[in-house]
Formats: C-alpha cells, sequence, structure tokens
C-alpha cells in the first residue's frame, strides 16, 4: 500500500515525508528523534529547519538523505519511496539525487578545490573535459576563480564551504541538504555563502534544505520549518 | 582519482608512512640477504663435498662398499673405462682405493689411499687447488704422496717427510710402502683432509702387482641436470656393477638441497606475514583517523566496492613502494657478495669442521627475486582486507557525527 495514499501530494514536490518516526533507544529509555514528522517540500524552496539542539534537525535531514532510516513512515524524493532501498540503491541515490554540505565542511584534504569539486562528477563517471569545465564553472560562481588549485589547509573555513557548495551542486543534483552549514564561519563569510546559495536557488532554482541556529540563515530563507521534540511545531513561508 | 586519492593519503602521515616503508624495505632486503646467505652456505658446501673427491656419479663392484676389500675391485674394467670415455659431457677419473693406516715417526692414523691418475684426476676433484705447501701430483715420481693439513699436522710431518702406508693386500698379505710427502692440501672439509691421502695409481699398482685393481669409476658431468639420465642408463648397461649418484651417496646434501628452495620461500613468508601486521596496523590507524573522510564519501555517494578499492590500492601501494626497492637493492647486495664472498673465518674453523666454507659466496636464483614480488603483492592484498571490510562496515551518519 503507498504510504502516501492519504497525503494531499503537491505538484512538483520535491520531498515528501509522512508521519517520520525516528526512535533510539538510549539505555532503557526510548528517544523519539522524530515524531509524526509530515512535510512537503518543492521544487525551488530555500528551507531553514531550525528548532533547539536535540529537536530532531539532523535527524530530519538524515533520514530526508537517505543516511538515516526512519522507524516508521516513508520519505519519497522525486516520486521515489527510498525508505526501503537496500545499502548500495540509497548510495547510488543520493549520488544522482542528493547534494551534501556538512558543518565542518567535510573536503578531502588530498584534493584540490577544483579536484574536490570534480569528485563526485568523476564517481557519476562523467568525462574529463565536461567536469573540468563544470568544477571551473561552479568554482568560479561560488567566487574562488583564483583558488581552484588550493588544497583545503590552504584555504579559510568560508572558502573551504563554499568549495562543499560548488561540490554539492556539481552533480546536478534535485536538492542540497546542509547542515548547520554556517556554524564555523564568521558573520562575512555566512554572508558571503548565503548570497552565493540565495543566488545559486533564484538563478537556476537549486533547492535548498538547511538545518540551523543561525538567526542570519534563519532571516534569509523563505520558509522556516520549526521542530521541537521531534515535531513540526510551526511551518512559515514567507 | 583514486589512485591519486590513494597515493596522497599515504604521505598525509609521513613519518608512520616511511615507518612502515622501511620496514617492507628491511623484511624484503634482509629475507633475500639471509636466504642467498643460507642458499650460497648449502650449495657450497654441496659443492665442496661433489668436488674434493665424490663427483657426481661414482661406479663400484657391489661387494666394495659393504666390505671395502681390494679384491672387490670392478670387473671388466677396460669395457667399462671405453664406454665411460664415450659419454658426452663426462670427465672421468679411476681410482684404486685402499683403507689402510697412515703413519710418520710421530703417530700414526686409519685413512684411505687413493691411488690416482693426476691428469683424469684434476678434472673430477678441485684437491690440487687447495695444495697449500708444496705440490699436486703431476709428472711422475716414484712414491709421491699428497696428504691433508689436518692430516699432516697430527703425523707432524711436513713436505719430503716420510710417511708410511700398511694395508692388507689381496691375499690378506700386510703390506708397508713408504711415501714421500710431495704436497699437502686443504679443503673446506676438514674431516676429508685427516682421512684421505693421494698416490699415484701406478704405485699402488706396482706394489700390488696388478694393473686392473680400480676399486672406484668418478663422473663428473659438465651439466649436473644429465646425473640422473646418466646414471639410470649406466645402472641399465651395468647391473652387476652399483652405479650411483651423488644423491645416492650423500642423501642428507641432497634432502638439504631440495629442502633449501621450500626452506627460502618459508623463510620469505615467515618476514612477510610478520610485516602483514605492522601493514594492517598502520592501515587501521589511517581509517580510524580518516572515519569522518570515508562517512562523508559514503553519504556523497561512493559506493561500497571503490570504497573498499580506495583502501586496497592504497595499501597496495604503501607496499609497492618499498618492496621493490628491497628487491633491486638486495639484488646488487647479493651481487656484491656474490662476486667477493663473505668472510667468515673468525668461526672458520666450526664451520669448515661441518663442510662449510669460510668466506661463502652469495647465491639466489632470479625467479626468486620475481617470486618474492609476487609475495609482497600478495601481502599487500591480503593485508588491504582487513582495514578494507573495516572502512566498509562505517556507518556515515557516525562518522560524520550528524548531518
Amino acid at each position: 500500500m503507498n504510504q502516501f495514499a492519504d497525503y494531499n501530494p503537491i505538484i512538483m514536490s520535491i520531498i515528501k515525508t509522512n508521519n517520520l518516526e525516528r526512535f533510539y533507544t538510549e539505555g532503557d529509555v526510548t528517544v523519539k528523534a522524530l515524531n509524526g514528522v509530515s512535510l512537503n517540500i518543492e521544487e525551488g524552496e530555500f528551507t531553514a529547519i531550525v528548532g533547539p539542539s536535540g529537536s530532531g534537525k539532523t535527524t530530519l535531514l538524515n533520514v530526508i538523505g537517505g543516511l538515516d532510516s526512519p522507524t516508521n513512515g516513508a520519505v519519497e524524493i522525486a516520486n521515489t519511496e527510498i525508505t526501503n532501498m537496500k545499502d548500495n540503491e540509497l548510495i547510488d541515490f543520493r549520488l544522482k539525487n542528493i547534494g551534501f554540505v556538512f558543518q565542518a565542511y567535510n573536503l578531502i584534504p588530498v584534493l584540490s578545490a577544483l579536484e574536490n569539486t570534480e569528485f563526485i562528477m568523476l564517481l557519476q563517471n562523467q568525462p574529463k573535459e565536461k567536469r573540468h569545465a563544470r568544477a571551473i564553472a561552479l568554482l568560479e560562481e561560488v567566487g574562488l576563480k583564483d583558488q581552484i588549485y588550493k588544497k583545503p589547509n590552504e584555504m579559510s573555513g568560508g572558502q573551504q564551504q563554499r568549495v562543499a557548495v560548488a561540490r554539492a551542486l556539481a552533480s546536478k543534483p534535485k536538492f542540497v541538504l546542509a547542515d548547520e552549514p554556517t556554524a564555523n564561519l564568521d558573520s562575512k563569510s555566512t554572508g558571503d555563502l548565503l548570497d552565493i546559495m540565495l543566488e545559486l536557488n533564484e538563478k537556476e532554482k537549486t533547492t535548498f534544505i538547511f538545518s540551523t541556529h543561525d538567526q542570519r540563515v534563519i532571516d534569509r530563507a523563505k520558509r522556516v520549518i520549526t521542530l521541537e521534540d521531534g515535531k513540526i511545531i510551526s511551518d512559515e513561508t514567507k | 582519482m583514486i589512485f591519486k586519492i590513494a597515493w596522497r593519503n599515504i604521505w598525509r602521515n609521513k613519518l608512520r608512512s616511511l615507518v612502515v616503508m622501511i620496514a617492507i624495505f628491511l623484511g624484503v632486503w634482509s629475507g633475500i640477504f639471509i636466504n642467498a646467505l643460507s642458499l650460497g652456505m648449502t650449495n657450497q658446501r654441496t659443492e665442496n663435498f661433489l668436488s674434493t673427491s665424490v663427483g657426481h656419479i661414482q661406479i663400484h663392484h657391489p661387494d666394495f662398499l659393504e666390505e671395502n676389500k681390494l679384491n672387490f675391485s670392478i670387473p671388466n674394467f677396460d669395457e667399462l673405462n671405453n664406454n665411460l670415455l664415450n659419454i658426452n659431457g663426462a670427465n672421468i677419473s679411476n681410482r684404486i682405493r685402499i683403507s689402510g693406516m697412515i703413519s710418520s715417526a710421530n703417530g700414526a692414523l686409519g685413512g684411505n689411499v687413493l691411488g690416482i691418475t693426476p691428469e683424469d684426476e684434476i678434472k673430477v676433484s678441485t684437491i690440487h687447488n687447495g695444495i697449500k705447501e708444496g705440490e699436486f701430483l703431476g709428472e711422475y715420481k716414484k712414491n709421491r704422496v699428497v696428504i691433508g693439513a689436518k692430516l699432516a699436522h697430527k703425523l707432524k710431518v711436513k713436505i719430503n717427510s716420510k710417511i708410511i702406508v700398511t694395508f692388507q693386500d689381496q691375499n690378506n698379505e700386510i703390506i708397508a710402502s713408504a711415501f714421500r710427502v710431495q704436497g699437502i692440501y686443504k679443503t673446506a672439509n676438514t674431516r676429508f683432509d685427516e682421512m684421505n691421502v693421494f698416490v699415484y695409481r701406478q704405485d699402488l699398482e706396482r706394489i700390488l702387482q696388478s694393473d686392473q685393481l680400480i676399486h672406484e669409476s668418478v663422473l663428473w658431468m659438465d651439466d649436473k641436470i644429465k646425473v640422473d639420465s646418466t646414471v639410470t642408463a649406466l645402472a641399465n648397461t651395468y647391473p652387476n656393477l652399483k652405479v650411483r649418484s651423488w644423491k645416492d651417496i650423500a642423501p642428507d646434501l641432497a634432502y638439504t638441497d631440495d629442502l633449501m628452495i621450500q626452506m627460502l620461500y618459508i623463510i620469505m613468508i615467515i618476514i612477510l606475514g610478520a610485516l602483514a601486521f605492522g601493514i594492517v596496523n598502520t592501515m587501521l590507524m589511517a581509517i580510524l583517523e580518516r572515519q569522518r573522510e570515508l562517512g562523508m564519501l559514503m553519504a556523497v555517494g561512493m559506493n561500497k566496492l571503490r570504497l573498499f578499492m580506495m583502501v586496497v590500492v592504497e595499501t597496495i601501494m604503501l607496499s609497492l613502494i618499498s618492496g621493490p626497492a628491497g628487491l633491486i637493492i638486495s639484488f646488487f647486495t647479493v651481487g656484491y657478495f656474490k662476486r667477493n664472498g663473505m668472510d667468515f673465518s673468525a668461526v672458520g674453523q666450526g664451520l669448515e669442521d661441518v663442510g662449510y666454507s669460510t668466506i661463502v659466496y652469495f647465491e639466489m636464483q632470479p625467479s626468486f627475486y620475481w617470486s618474492t614480488l609476487v609475495l609482497v603483492i600478495i601481502t599487500a592484498i591480503l593485508s588491504s582486507l582487513y582495514p578494507a571490510f573495516k572502512a566498509l562496515k562505517l556507518n556515515p551518519v557516525e562518522s560524520i557525527r550528524g548531518l
């Protein structure tokens, strides 16, 4: 039975979750990290998921990104239910459909900015010329045209995070998940990064979903979903 | 890109990688060094043994080996000798072999008296090369003897000293004959030197009043590979004679020879097995350090096969940088000691007592270098499996510590 049968689908929805639950057991205590989360994210959204620590933001992103499995409920990405996919299918699905930006940048330290950006396309077996051209274009777009041969340890945190954004976009994903992308950045770097992501969102209709505590991010998000104790307590579109 | 990442990852922690690489280098080098030394010692011992008097093939009257009596000479020797001379690549020496007492004014010892034709003998043995004093038998001089250095020392005789050889003739009569020392030889086997003296065959024929008393035909083949087939052919042709190869005469040496090849591989496998633990440990540490990175790779879409291959390639590269270096350096080291030998004079007496030379010339089969390279690759692959499987078991979420 289709778990989305009773759910009201929206045309052009890119992410749909239905009554997501994710429970952890810590000793004798069951922690309800997600407790019945149903949401619908459309293509081109610039959405911030906010809430206090332990509210379930990261768990929700992990489940949407296919990195974690829900205890109950289902996730549908671009009309494909990923909940029951096997590990290898999920890896392949992530490669083709989802871009990731991590709080700690998580670039490959032995590769240059250009090679890091090319890496995802390499995993997609794209030809060298094509991936090289796209990587350079993306790095130019995020303002790192002059830094393409630098290794992560030769770049600032803000520059590394911009490389991470370029890497996330390199595979032309359906959406980008970003976990606290500005948490390690100073104000200027945060502003620059948000400018870049908003520009990509507006120009190329790239869908961004953030988890964040950062008020600067929340202020510029077009939709803000607030979680508390694993439940959505508000969902505001600006 | 996987190769590029693997290569660069090796140099992320230079010290740790260098320690492993040096360990592999030393392991491979020392393994081949020890093996080449052992093979050289063993082969030299065998060659010493064969070239002092045993030769590759010996032919006797079947009873001579049991009772060692003068009467058990080779029957129809002339016919045999004619046939032996027709064997391609065979050098032949025919000996009269008598057990007797060798004495001087200072003492007496039991030993073997070998009646030889010098120009034939030098083709099957190297005794003449070991002359330390005087000279080997050559141009005939009546009743001359060449004795071992150890025997000379025990009998306290020098060049031109007189010794008496006493033995039983064909009629069991005791015969004593005086010989003058013409030369003193020394081989790598002091036991041999103590037991054997060489005289002209014609002296013994004259003393024994017979020219048909050949007890031992010794063959030295130009190509050692032909020994077995020649033995088989001779044994079939002369079923009434005892035809033996050196492997029959000294089965312990033959066994050591055969076993040595297996030992070379066993020693190398043990060394590489020990190194494998070092490699595994290094790679496990590397994976532990890179958990976050590996988790990210899985998260963004690197499949398990690629992740597995990345760890395997890195481990193989780590091993293959230093393994071949160890092989190349050991090739030159072995080559040097093959030409110049390694001097063990400090423990020479002990070695010579058991038939080893004091200067050991290294030996190594070229195929062993290739085999070792294959073993290094196998070790690298096996060593990479556990860390690679460990990497596969990482949970991306836990590794990244929350997306």
